[in-house]
């Protein structure tokens, strides 16, 4: 991206054509891919004759002015409709734009579209979008993974430079690991929430999704910082850093914790992410071995919260206000009938799921309990970063899977098996490709970090990234 | 007495007199346009997000000083969760587990006799928005119309314990709560605009018993006549159910005004499960101590204090003083002009008679311009009953007191040998009447009076013709 930007700044090439480039790759792709639910021809267009308007001025609004971006689909963008991959909110344009997408527009970025999801963010693969399923690009055959398949493929394929996504369990490194590009968790209130569909209030993230670690870097400057619009947003939330100035941190505590590399993990998956370790460690690096028994609850007990906040937050499409109506004779029947009909099935799965947890005869068992268990799991990891820097384990347990091999919710819900606990705990955390299994298709790594200390995690997420490409193990 | 004893506990609805909303910075201006003071928040759009008013906290926490409850310095935030056309989001943000204030009291006199009802707690929410519909009610109408104007205006809802033990007691306290509350200036408390709302829980038990009765909650109830009714009505239903070994049903009832009845709108079986859980989006309110204090410190004097004050300080009775804690535009008039004149029981007697009627009808004159006519009424210069419609014509022309006395040549005549003539006069043209008088017909003496006024066109000193024409006319006697 640095490059691009240069070419931008010396004249060599237009944000118009850039665009024109992406807009072609689109229209090449999306046949094959489904990336993208609506695609903003004349607003890219209109953005990047602004931008090289700006330009000719000599008034660039930042280094990125006039390179694009793809915006997930739950993202609220001005006068562009967002759908949330539902059909409750099929024909939804929204009055405002969320607070990163303003921020995307201050910095002069045009918007190439919104891209996929599972219907609210709800899935790992994108099979539960209700308008079409994403197709990994590195095999049609298999799911980009999810929630944010849509933008982690449109970024895989070259759609777009790079793009946002939303992470509630692991919706962004979770395809980010399946279609072998760079995603990033960021710590919870580091980005703000304001303008993003809400599936879990208390988990969700907005983060940059790209094709390497300088550039997931960059994008996240762009988004991470503190707004009055959010009062879960956190005042230390600005973001600076120049990776290539930094040297690798000699000497760095990286904790490896044994219950994620257990059942259940391929030895392909095993192998890539072991051998990233050891060229950590040939880096400087020292590796711990340290323990997360709870893991073994984060499943449980995202779902169990998730659930809960999910059936609340989505109880406001009633059919009254906005988006899809079922007409009837009365309010009742018309919220029936508006909610059976707009609604997919994961996602009423999601919200009996939560309305039951909630229900006072079992809100203590359930609900409490799942907040008890997030405690003990914060308690853990605030332990363990009180021993190590970092954390490293592999993003997923397996590579991407087959489109429809998962026809069971349970078995679905296990992809986050090792992305969960970052929600839990609102850690950072990023993954990378780390290699190929024997059918070619991307293995992720995840660095999770203490909270605010992104820039740790970027900068040995570089370094790794270098020596993984055979770059020089040596710095300065 | 019957054998059963009545136990009544209040929640009350308060709408805070915050400029803008309680999640967003919409106005919360009464009466605009429908739907024109709204937002993304307020509508509850996807993606937005709840940012409280720091006022409507503040606004909290003066009602809970002013209640004498404890305020928290930790509370949270919570969704209830419910559908209705008229809530956004489909659920309430609210405190149900740390509410913002805990036990409190509210003091005031019933029946002549200091009485304390205690406040359990009192917490944060948000108010819905408004059904208009096109017919009668909501059954009755093709369709209905939403108003979201009203949604997202702060409210406090404060929750008695079960401390009273009579109907009329329910709506004395509840006055008394509307009055502390106005005093401070956190609620206007309009029961006709919906600014201050009741429900009662109401239940009876056998007298001396420590076991509480089944309880009923009365909902709809508009005005502090209607509650005090409702619970009359709700006392005799409940005896005549227990009488005759009835059971009374826990279940919620609606007061209808014009039959002057209760009907049960729902039984506890049908009793909603709102999903209370903790609002994700908006962290916990930490309160400092200091913050507490500087509101705690711009308290106004209460109603009881002002009570005890008054009648103390200018010894006013509790009736006297009662009415000046009710007006409390009244009491300021009192005590300014108190300051330039300090004639109290005299200020007190004017502001609570024909002043009173004057300044309802066209609001206060000045505590000078007060002054200035009881001084002239207690020198004398004019007479108790002049004043009176020299006030008249204060009201009327914004004059001075003297001024209007000087330009209707309202002087009175306190002269002794004009005011002798004038008698002399009066009882030689009624020699028939005096004759009548002395033979012992002395009601007739007012009529003497009323000549004596009549030719000095109201101007005599009543005191002084009252002495004059009393020995004028014992001296014809002997």
């Amino acid at each position: 991206m640095r490059k691009l930007a240069q070419l931008l700044q010396q004249g060599e090439v237009s944000s118009t054509e850039i665009v024109q480039n992406y807009l072609d790759r689109i229209a090449q792709e999306e046949g094959r891919i489904n990336a993208f639910i609506t695609v903003d021809k004349e607003g890219a267009l209109a953005e990047a004759a602004a931008s090289d308007a700006r330009r000719k001025q000599g008034e660039p609004l930042s280094p990125w002015d006039g390179i694009p971006i793809a915006v997930k689909d739950n993202i609220c963008t001005l006068g562009v409709r967002t759908t949330c991959g539902s059909r409750m909110l099929e024909n939804y344009v929204p009055p405002f734009d969320a607070a990163v997408v303003t921020l995307l527009k201050r910095a002069g970025l045009p918007i190439l579209g919104k891209t996929n999801l599972d219907e609210f963010a709800m899935g790992s693969s994108t099979e539960y979008s209700a308008f079409k399923a994403v197709r990994n690009p590195h095999d049609e055959s298999r799911v980009p993974g999810g929630s944010s398949g849509g933008s982690a493929a449109a970024v895989a394929v070259g759609e777009a430079p790079w793009a946002l996504g939303t992470d509630t369990g692991g919706s962004i490194r979770q395809p980010a690991a399946f279609c072998g590009v760079v995603g990033l968790k960021p710590t919870y209130g580091r980005v703000s929430r304001y303008g993003l569909v809400a599936l879990a209030p208390s988990l969700d993230q907005i983060g940059p999704i790209a094709r390497n670690v300088g550039d997931a870097a960059v994008l996240f400057s762009l988004i991470a910082g503190p707004d009055s619009r959010d009062a879960t947003s956190s005042s230390q939330a600005s973001f600076r850093l120049q990776l290539e100035d930094e040297p690798f941190p000699k000497g760095l505590k990286i904790g490896v914790p044994e219950e994620y590399f257990g059942e259940g993990l391929s030895s392909e998956v095993r192998q890539a992410v072991e051998n990233a370790l050891s060229q950590l460690e040939a880096l400087g690096a020292v590796l711990v071995p340290i323990s997360l028994e709870t893991n073994v609850y984060a499943i449980d007990t995202y779902l169990t919260i998730a659930a809960a906040e999910a059936s609340s937050s989505l109880a406001r499409y009633d059919g009254v206000r906005y988006g899809m109506r079922v007409e009837a004779h009365d309010t009742n029947t018309m919220f029936e009938k508006t909610r059976g009909r707009g609604f997919g099935s994961e996602v009423k799965r999601r919200i009996m799921l939560g309305t039951y947890v909630l229900s006072a005869s079992h809100y203590e068992a359930y609900y409490e309990q799942a907040q008890r268990v997030r405690t003990l799991i914060n308690q853990e990891v605030q332990r363990a970063f009180e021993e190590v820097d970092l954390v490293i384990t592999p993003t997923t347990p397996t590579t991407a899977f087959r489109i429809g091999e998962k026809r069971n919710s349970l078995e679905m819900y296990l992809s986050d098996l090792y992305t969960a606990m970052a929600n839990l705990t609102g850690i950072p955390a990023l993954s990378m490709p780390c290699g190929l299994d024997s059918q070619g298709l991307p293995i992720g790594l995840q660095i999770m970090g203490s909270h605010f200390q992104e820039n740790v995690v970027f900068q040995v997420a570089y370094w790794l990234e270098n020596a993984l490409k055979g770059g020089s193990l040596s710095n300065g | 007495m019957g054998k059963y004893e009545t136990v009544i506990g209040l929640e009350i609805h308060v709408a805070l007199l915050t400029k803008s909303k309680f999640l967003c910075t919409c106005s919360t201006e009464f009466g605009a346009p429908p739907n024109s003071h709204c937002c993304p928040i307020c509508l509850g759009l996807p993606g937005s997000l709840p940012i409280v008013n720091e006022k409507a906290v503040e606004y909290g926490v003066r009602a809970g000083l002013a209640l004498n409850c404890q305020i928290n310095s930790y509370s949270k935030f919570d969704r209830k969760n419910y559908f209705y056309p008229d809530l956004p989001k489909a659920y309430q943000i609210t405190q149900e587990a740390f509410p913002l204030c805990g036990p409190g009291y509210v003091d005031y006199y019933y029946n002549g006799e200091l009485t304390r009802t205690k406040i359990n707690r009192i917490h944060l929410e948000e108010e819905a928005g408004k059904l208009v519909h096109s017919g009668e009610s909501i059954v009755h109408s093709e369709y209905s119309l939403v108003d979201y104007n009203r949604a997202g205006i702060p409210l406090i809802e404060i929750v008695t314990a079960p401390d009273i033990s009579h109907p009329e007691q329910a709506r004395v306290f509840l006055e008394q709560l509307r009055l502390i509350l106005d005093y401070v200036g956190v609620s206007d408390c309009k029961m006709e605009e919906g600014s201050l709302r009741c429900d009662a829980n109401i239940s009876l038990r056998p007298v001396g018993s420590q076991t509480m009765g089944t309880k009923v909650e009365i909902k709809n109830l508009n005005s502090f006549r209607a509650l005090e009714r409702a619970l009359e009505y709700e006392v005799r239903r409940q005896e005549a159910v227990l009488k005759q070994q009835g059971q009374i049903g826990q279940e919620t009832r609606t007061w209808d005004e014009r039959s002057g009845k209760t009907f049960s709108m729902r039984s506890k079986a049908d009793a909603p499960d709102y999903r209370y859980f903790p609002e994700p989006d908006l962290p916990p309110l930490e309160l400092k101590k200091a913050w507490i204090e500087d509101i705690k410190d711009s308290l106004p004097e209460l109603p009881l204090e002002r009570l005890h004050r008054l009648m103390e300080q200018y010894g006013l009775s509790h009736y006297e003083a009662s009415f000046f804690v009710n007006y409390p535009d009244f009491n300021e008039m009192l005590e300014e002009t108190a300051a330039i004149f300090p004639n109290v029981k005299m200020i007190t007697n004017w502001l609570m008679g024909d002043y009173s009627r004057l300044a309802r009808e066209q609001g206060h004159i000045s505590p000078k311009m007060m002054a200035g006519l009881l001084e002239i009424v207690d020198q004398e210069i004019i007479s108790n009953n002049q004043g009176k419609d020299v006030l008249e014509e204060m009201f009327a022309t914004g004059k001075a007191a003297l001024t209007i006395v000087d330009e209707q040549g309202l002087r009175m005549v306190s002269d002794e040998d004009a005011l002798q003539r004038v008698i002399g006069e009066v009882l030689a043209e009624n020699e028939s009447l005096v004759e009548r008088f002395i033979s012992g017909e002395t009601r007739l003496f007012g009529f003497f009076i009323g000549q004596v006024m009549r030719k000095t066109q109201g101007k005599a000193n009543p005191e002084v013709v009252n002495e004059l024409l009393k020995t004028a006319l014992n001296s014809r006697r002997i």
